[in-house]
């Protein structure tokens, strides 16, 4: 008997890549896993941070999906590579700051060589022609397959009908007869097949399999590029972006305010690197001030955040001031009125 | 007795606590051991959820305080 032919799998966590790896498992087709993570994958994250989310169990979707099938999951860090994708697209942004269909090329290369690495066959999606506006259209899937190099060794199981014989369907080595046709953004298909399979409880992420759809996220993201020097970033402004409430007062610096106290808590590992203010006479969230700030910037800083606190309506709140790994020193500044708080602010 | 290997993955959240242990094992043998400290509480999930799909086992999980120790024995692959 030949060894079975080996195919790497594309796992987002929701649905459709669960069902598509499914499909080819289906075939006899040895089916591994693999998961990008970009920084900006909805995954855990925000829910590990805010209080009110802790209490909920939380699972990591690829690893779930990857467990109800039965395969290996390889999860790849992507984060420096990714840059270049979500700084300089060559097919532009969607409706937010989610570069899809660069994306999809990127990732689709990055299975492509681990394939080539690890003496797999081909590589499987679970895209769905017509389903995404950008990447999943029927003149752009080819571009995938041709951008990212993976040719005809990219084979999407769930449309496969509506595209060209891939090389594993012309070399038989799954049965195109059984690979399906969806299309459009109707669901039920997907729904009938799910419930075939005996697939309950996936996850349904709305928007996206990631932050970059989100327009909250997408401002902030614009907002800190356009009030630095350089479009670069790193993990920790990916993650701050996540967390807390931005407010720019100023165009040179910014304030993340914690609003609960697993927010307070995860900003608390930022003080080395930020200036941060904490009420002491009453309760109230910590604040970091992003940017290069003077005396006065900080007194309106102080104020805002003492806005913040439960000495909201009090007509002295005092605080500590720290300086990034420095000493706190003690401020007393006077709220700011909610009236003088301009809605342009928040970020 | 095989010795323990550590891993610092405290306050990285999840997955990169996942990748960092998927890392580590790569260069360790069968029956090594490593040990995981991390702050984000959805390891308490996700180390287990990996360990079962990889065929390596979870020998305990201990919390203190704020931080969450994994040990985990390295299977056949
Ligand atoms: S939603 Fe995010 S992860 Fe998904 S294809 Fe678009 S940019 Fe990539």
């Amino acid at each position: 008997m030949s060894e079975p032919r080996k195919a790497i799998a594309l796992i987002s966590g929701g649905l459709d890549s669960m069902l598509a790896a499914k499909v080819i498992m289906e075939q006899g087709v040895h089916v591994e896993g693999i998961n990008f993570f970009t920084g900006f994958c909805v995954e855990g994250h925000t829910h590990a941070i805010r209080s009110k989310d802790r209490q909920r169990p939380k699972r990591n979707n690829a690893l779930w999906v990857a467990e109800q099938l039965g395969i290996r999951l390889h999860i790849v860090d992507v984060i420096e590579e990714y840059k270049d994708v979500l700084l300089n697209p060559k097919h532009g942004y969607g409706q937010n700051m989610n570069p899809c269909l660069d994306c999809k090329g990127f990732m689709v290369r990055k299975a492509h060589e681990w394939i080539r690495e690890h003496g797999f066959d081909f590589i499987i999606t679970g895209e769905v022609v017509g389903q995404r506006p950008m990447s999943q259209r029927k003149d752009t899937m080819p571009v995938v397959a041709r951008e990212s190099g993976a040719g005809d060794l990219l084979l999407r199981p769930l449309c496969a009908k509506h595209l060209p014989p891939t090389l594993p369907e012309r070399e038989g080595w799954v049965d195109r007869d059984k690979l399906y046709d969806f299309s459009g953004r109707t669901r039920k298909p997907q729904m009938a097949l799910a419930e075939q399979f005996g697939f309950r409880d996936w996850a349904t992420p709305a928007g996206g399999c990631c932050f970059l759809t989100d327009k909250a996220y997408s401002d902030k993201l614009v907002d800190m590029w356009q009030h630095r020097a350089s479009r670069d970033y790193d993990l920790d402004d990916i993650m701050l972006l996540k967390v807390g409430r931005h407010l720019r007062p100023r165009p040179h610096f910014k304030l993340i305010i914690a609003r609960d106290e697993g927010e307070g808590k995860f900003l608390e590992g930022y003080r080395k690197q930020f200036t941060s203010l904490k009420t002491v006479s009453h309760g109230g969230p910590l604040v970091l001030i992003d940017g290069e700030v003077n005396d006065d910037d900080i007194e309106l800083a102080a104020r805002i955040a003492a806005r913040y606190g439960q000495g909201r309506s009090a007509p002295q709140v005092a605080l500590e001031v720290t300086p990034p790994g420095g000493e706190p020193r003690r401020l007393e500044v006077e709220p700011l009125h909610p009236n003088d708080i301009d809605p342009a602010w928040h970020v | 007795m095989s010795e323990t290997r550590e891993l610092d993955a405290r306050r990285l959240l999840c997955p990169l606590p996942v990748i960092r242990t998927q890392d580590a094992v790569e260069q360790m043998q069968p029956g090594q051991r490593l040990r995981l400290i991390a702050t984000d509480p959805g390891v308490k999930n996700d180390i287990p959820a990996w360990c079962r799909i990889n065929g390596h086992s979870v020998e305990s999980i201990e919390e203190q305080g704020d931080e969450i120790l994994i040990t985990i024995t390295v299977g056949e692959t």
